[in-house]
């Protein structure tokens, strides 16, 4: 769901863009060290990645479906600056060729669903993270909690900025009463996703899983083997 | 990436030689997001705001009509509106203040006015959003920014992203179609065994692909920086064009303020 043009005020939107504006650049920074100069393809495939799965519609039961915001499966993934630059990119494709989501509330859909999301998610996954034992469980266990807590609270986080700038007089512990609601049965369709997608992959290649580096030291040192054969290349 | 092939992102496109098309994209952009600023800015609860809403429909109608973008074309683009217009139809009747009664049920006059004024801005900039879309071939677009000095990393990204959308998307369909044609059927929760691991395998397909792509990039010389060509001057006949759409709108805001 991104916020369309009309929705908040232009200060409002001004600044939420200024604020994306300052995100982005600091994620500019951080993700080339995630990924130093291999930045701009893996980060462009990612988003490519995020991309079609938001197409994908996971069946969440009684036959209604959900489908991923994926800012925190890709913090995940490839790691939290790399993921915001991804949402930014998803974000800015789905404004300018499909038209979802204003152009002049581009600043606030990055706020909320790039910013806001993927860095409580990964707050909540790195706490988790360090409290929950350090196993392929206790990892997906954080990833789940981490996006479970991202959606509800960008959901108030939009409630935040409609309470400042928005264009109706609406009582606001209503609407955020409804959307916290609605957002926390959205929280645990993006939980369930995130767990089954990182789940699979940290089964296939853990190496690829950037908030797994933990396990995978542990993994390298007990299983790399001493020499490698000639001719095994 | 034209009409025939243009593929998921492409498909907005509309192959086409009007002078909107012609027109440089960065001047394109500029232009459509005035306009939307300019009709973000019109206070909803004037007496004359749906007399300016009516002046900038003719505006961004004019321009779909330069465009030759038709009226199915923008009626489609609206689609993507729908979950706003249920939120905006919910708005009469939670917002507070003086109730008036429409067709015998009593609504709040504030949150009438802020529904109304939300549907009119927000279908005005989709319009004008799917006219530049319907202009602008993907590829054209990322140039614009570029010279509307968005950060070259950013740019870079964008263009992998969009290049390589229908990869990941056809990769994805044809894990579909195998899929389905193993008898798949995802009803419930459960489906996520499937889906789950088709997704990751997804991610891990795209991840190394984008490894790929970077050596490939590597061995051609690549050194963090995209080559690009000197950047044409633009006459400031082409701005003036441009500028039709976001300073008519302008001027029927401005004549609103003033005389409304």
């Amino acid at each position: 769901m991104h916020v369309p043009d009309g929705f908040l005020d232009v200060q409002t939107s001004a600044a939420t863009a200024a604020v994306a504006a300052g995100g982005v650049a600091l994620a500019l920074r951080g993700a080339r060290r995630e990924l130093d100069e291999r930045t701009a393809p893996l980060a462009g495939l990612t988003a490519a990645f995020v991309f079609a799965v938001q197409m994908v519609n996971f069946p969440v039961g009684a036959g209604t479906s959900g489908h991923l915001m994926g800012g925190v499966l890709a913090a995940v993934l490839v790691g939290p600056w790399t993921a915001i630059l991804c949402m930014t990119v998803v974000l800015m494709v789905q404004a300018l060729l499909f038209a979802d989501g204003g152009l002049t509330a581009l600043g606030t859909n990055v706020t909320l669903l790039g910013l806001v999301a993927v860095a409580v998610g990964w707050a909540v996954f790195r706490l988790l993270a360090a409290v929950l034992p350090r196993s392929r469980g206790g990892v997906l266990a954080a990833a789940g909690m981490g996006a479970f807590v991202s959606v509800p609270v960008a959901a108030l986080a939009f409630v935040g900025l409609f309470a400042v700038g928005g264009v109706a007089d609406v009582p606001l512990g209503t609407v955020a009463m409804a959307m916290g609601g609605v957002h926390v049965l959205i929280g645990l369709g993006e939980a369930a996703i995130t767990v089954a997608v990182a789940g699979a992959v940290l089964a296939v290649r853990p190496d690829l899983v950037y908030g797994a580096r933990a396990l995978r030291r542990a993994a390298l040192l007990a299983e790399r083997p001493a020499s490698v054969p000639a001719g095994a290349q | 990436m034209g009409a025939g092939h243009g593929g998921v992102l492409g498909a907005a496109y509309l192959a086409g030689d009007s002078p909107v098309h012609r027109m440089e994209p960065h001047l394109k952009l500029v232009a459509v997001l005035g306009f939307a600023l300019v009709v973000v800015a019109t206070p909803v609860d004037a007496a004359w705001a749906w007399a300016a809403y009516g002046g900038y429909l003719a505006l961004v109608l004019g321009a779909a009509a330069v465009a030759g973008v038709g009226p199915g074309r923008l009626g489609r683009g609206l689609a993507i509106e729908v979950p706003f217009v249920l939120f905006a139809l919910l708005l009469p009747f939670v917002a507070q203040g003086p109730r008036v009664e429409v067709a015998g049920i009593a609504v709040s006059e504030s949150g009438l006015v802020a529904a109304g004024g939300l549907l009119a801005k927000a279908t005005l900039s989709v319009l004008a959003a799917v006219v530049l879309a319907a202009t602008t071939e993907p590829r054209a677009l990322l140039q614009g920014l570029e010279r509307l000095r968005l950060p070259s990393l950013l740019v870079q990204i964008l263009m992998f992203m969009i290049r390589y959308a229908d990869v990941v998307g056809g990769e994805l369909k044809r894990m579909r179609v195998a899929r389905e044609s193993r008898g798949f059927e995802g009803r419930n929760l459960s489906a996520l065994r499937v889906l789950g691991p088709a997704a990751g395998s997804l991610f891990v397909r795209s991840y190394e692909r984008g490894e790929r792509v970077h050596l490939a990039m590597l061995s051609r010389g690549y050194t963090g920086r995209m080559p690009g060509g000197p950047a044409a001057a633009v006459p400031v006949q082409a701005w003036l064009t441009a500028l039709v759409l976001p300073l008519g709108a302008a001027a029927v805001l401005a004549s609103g303020l003033m005389f409304g």
